[in-house]
């Protein structure tokens, strides 16, 4: 009993209420040197160290770690997040901000995970290493569901823990030589992992890091980047229907981008984790568009699908028809990325992806889906009605709200500060994000009413 | 892991040509005993309350639920001065160990390694120490140059060896001489049975040169549920005087999003009283299989190391290729082992067979490689 409690009770991101940006208080270290071989001698100092006395390492520090500008953004939202309310102990805080799913998985789901819990401790159905790729009865669903009639096979498509893993996996696959291109504003782990990876220069505020094209998404172009501005770059990241725009590529789009990449040679990694979120009949998936085959990797997640934001379970396709310029299958170096780098993705989590996929599982995830979209209607309207320009949130669970001329941070934290609702500064999202406030859907509809009746009372 | 696709390959081919046989796998290191019941009930707990409003959860921390860090920290590194907040909750040591980026085959990813020499079956960059019977499976570090990064298991796979205190004081010693990060693979400590360190933060000074990695795959057979963790004290500085800490902790929130959080309900329970008394259990079985293999080969004539602190027996065939010793063992009696050179080139002439399986087939194994190799 006490185990479930000591779970239950966890709070969100304790990084960034411990760490706030890249320092981390020093836990004094014991003031005794080792006793030197030759002399023998031991020498104790009582006086508390200062970091000129601390041991260092002659390890030198990856710079490229160094490039990055404090921390991932959604711990520092956390961390804001938890100062306020140390600040304000008795205020309801609702949380607008991270794009956490908030309402129980569909009972057919949480229960195959069960059973296949419960079925570990059993002769039978115990079962250790599975494949990396991972298993393949789950394999082949996300194959049917998603990609039917798309020529998409099994053996395409990995098993991840989660997209954001997979960003990462895919930065190591391509390595530190390739050039990376962006939407702007974009999911920050693309542009991260790509730093990490020595893909990039140094920041420069405003601008973002040297050698990233960042393609401009604005209300002035519909949200898709004037490709005929876009150098040409090895990889381009985009994600549709987009976190945070909440804007999705149409078929004609798609296709531009797809020529795009035929002619210069390019790899999309395509992100469609908000796919299922859409209202209207934009693709679903890059591989609807002719070619695509062999220029794109497409990327997704249960999380937003399914709540499993927590559990940890998604997928990356690659097409067999995807080579490198020497003609190498990319699936093959990603086949042997997964088998050194990762160990597949959690049994009890991949029990519970292929019960999403079952009949009562899509529907189930339906209802939550529909459930978050009904939360986003509510935003929409509520900034609409207060002469706001409003973007997104018709495709996806993200509300994206104009703020010209004023510096995104600075509203967050107005609106922190004067309705205790949480929301994320569109310039965590990369320059393109400046003037902007990105508002999540998820969350129970009581405290979404309750921050929409807030936003009305201050911008009224 | 490459060698395990060889092995599986090499399976496949021998069960197509030999359909009726039935084939004893000891190759890959595969935990095959069921979970005890109190950790599985934890977990599909915790899975039935993900369907409730009260008991729905979406994103952990990133670096993992804070009631298992402490629990880790208290149950493994009680009185070694760590603390929760120096662990972090994996999905396993494999995928941290790339997430440090370290060992030959993902550092060879990473880029560090340089080339791969067919003659000596070495990457040109890195720096192997020798570990065999005739240093008693500890490297000579007095022939041994530096460099920045030494990964070290212990107890180790494959060879089963378990460093000794002062073995890793010396390693302790060497790496502050050079100024070199240790990464302490302790995955197997909980096999340990003969009072070797299981941590090497019972090394004093440690703290301010090693990471040390671990994982519940074989302490608690959560090989397919995936749960791990990696300890990096806040002592442990780059040259410049960075804490590594920082560094790992912005690696893991850009590149991970935690470990499942049923996988983290497990492993609590696995710390639970009666939880861990069950996981030790387990471990004692397969000790026990460890103890059959290395009577079985040491019965034939052979010169066997390990099976005494890890569930691993490796197996001394002097002067043979270990790819023929493989081969040969599975050709008469359907046992899959694995080849040492699989593990490097000083594996040579071994043979790695893993403590994993259930009893009946340890003992059949047993009975057959007697039958065949005694005289």
């Amino acid at each position: 009993m006490s185990l479930m409690n000591q779970l239950l009770t966890s709070i969100s991101s304790s990084s960034s209420a411990l760490l706030g940006q890249d320092h981390l208080f020093l836990t004094r270290p014991k003031n005794v040197v080792l006793p030197s071989k030759k002399s023998g001698l031991c020498k104790c100092i009582a006086a508390p160290s200062t970091e000129k006395t601390a041991y260092k390492t002659k390890v030198s520090r990856n710079e490229n770690m160094g490039k990055l500008q404090a921390g991932y953004l959604f711990p520092e939202i956390a961390r804001r997040r938890a100062a306020h309310m140390l600040k304000y102990p008795d205020a309801q805080v609702i949380s607008l901000g991270i794009g956490d799913t908030t309402e129980p998985i569909p009972e057919v789901i949480a229960s195959a995970m069960a059973k296949r819990s419960n079925s570990l401790a059993t002769i039978e159905g115990y079962s250790g290493y599975g494949a990396e790729q991972g298993e393949k009865l789950l394999r082949a669903k996300v194959a049917s569901t998603f990609y039917a009639n798309l020529g998409i096979e099994e053996d395409d498509v990995f098993i991840s823990d989660g997209a954001k893993s997979d960003i990462s996996r895919l930065q190591v696959l391509f390595g530190s030589d390739v050039t990376m291109a962006v939407q702007d504003p974009s999911y920050p782990a693309y542009v991260d992992s790509g730093v990490i990876m020595g893909q990039t220069g140094r920041y420069q505020n405003n601008v973002g890091y040297a050698h990233i094209e960042y393609m401009k998404c604005t209300p002035e172009n519909g949200f898709f980047p004037d490709l005929s501005a876009v150098s040409r770059t090895d990889v381009i990241f985009f994600c549709s229907p987009n976190n945070p725009t909440g804007s999705a590529a149409s078929r004609d789009q798609l296709s531009q981008l797809v020529q795009f990449a035929k002619d210069n040679g390019t790899i999309i990694i395509y992100d469609s984790a908000y796919a299922l979120y859409m209202s209207d009949d934009t693709p679903k998936s890059i591989f609807e568009i002719p070619g695509a085959k062999e220029v794109a990797i497409e990327i997704s997640s249960f999380s937003k699908y399914a709540g499993f934001t927590g559990v940890r379970l998604g997928w990356t396709v690659i097409p067999k028809e995807l080579q490198f310029s020497d003609g190498f299958p990319v699936a093959k170096d990603f086949n042997r990325i997964v088998c050194t780098c990762f160990n597949g993705a959690s049994n009890i989590a991949q029990a519970g992806g292929l019960a999403c996929l079952s009949p009562a599982g899509l529907e189930g995830m339906q209802e939550v889906i529909g459930f978050y979209k009904e939360n986003t209607r509510i935003i929409v309207e509520t900034f609409q009605s207060l002469g706001f320009n409003v973007y997104g949130g018709k495709n996806a669970p993200y509300v994206w709200v104009h703020f010209p001329g004023q510096s995104s941070w600075d509203v967050f934290g107005e609106i922190l500060e004067k309705t205790h609702v949480v929301t994320t500064p569109g310039s965590g999202f990369g320059p393109g994000g400046e003037g902007f406030i990105r508002v999540s859907a998820f969350g129970h509809r009581a405290n979404v009413l309750e921050a929409c009746r807030r936003f009305k009372e201050l911008y009224k | 892991m490459v060698i395990a696709l060889q092995i599986s390959s090499r399976e496949l081919e021998h069960t197509k040509k030999y359909p009726n046989e039935k084939v004893i796998s000891l190759g890959i290191g595969d935990t095959t005993e069921p979970l005890p019941e109190v950790i599985t009930s934890a977990m599909s707990d915790f899975t039935l309350a993900l369907s409730t409003h009260e008991g729905y959860r979406g994103y952990g921390a990133e670096q993992g639920n804070k009631t298992l860090r402490k629990a880790i920290a208290e149950t493994f590194y009680r009185d070694l001065a760590v603390n929760d907040t120096e662990v972090f909750v994996s999905d396993g040591a494999q995928c941290d160990i790339s997430r440090l980026q370290a060992y030959i085959d993902s550092s060879v990813i990473i880029g560090q390694a340089g080339d791969f020499q067919d003659g000596t079956g070495k990457y040109q960059n890195i720096e192997y120490m020798e570990c065999g019977p005739q240093n008693h499976f500890f490297p000579d570090l007095s022939k041994t140059p530096k460099t920045d990064v030494i990964f070290f298991c212990s107890p180790h796979n494959p060879t089963g060896h378990a460093a000794s205190r002062e073995q890793l004081e010396h390693l302790v010693e060497f790496a502050r001489e050079n100024g070199s990060i240790i990464v302490y693979d302790s995955a197997y400590a909980a096999y340990i049975t003969d009072g070797s360190p299981r941590s090497i933060y019972e090394i004093p000074g440690a703290k301010e040169v090693a990471i040390e990695v671990s994982s519940f795959s074989k302490l608690a057979g959560f090989t397919g549920v995936r749960l791990g963790w990696t300890v990096v004290p806040h002592e442990l500085l780059f040259s410049n005087g960075f804490p590594v800490i920082n560094d790992f902790n912005r690696i893991v929130c850009t590149c991970f999003n935690g470990a499942s959080n049923v996988a983290q309900a497990g492993g609590l329970a696995c710390l639970s009283p009666e939880g861990y008394k069950a996981m030790l259990s387990v471990v004692g079985y397969y000790m026990e299989n460890a103890n059959i293999l290395v009577d079985t080969f040491a019965s034939l004539g052979l010169k066997v190391y390990g099976g005494v602190n890890a569930p691993y027996v490796w197996v001394h065939f002097p002067g043979s290729s270990s790819w023929d010793r493989f081969n040969e063992i599975l050709e008469k009696t359907h046992i899959i082992t694995v080849p040492g050179s699989g593990f490097g080139p000083c594996g040579e002439e071994f043979i790695r067979v893993s403590a994993f399986g259930r009893r009946e087939s340890v003992l059949e194994a047993s009975a057959r490689l007697k039958d065949t190799f005694l005289p």
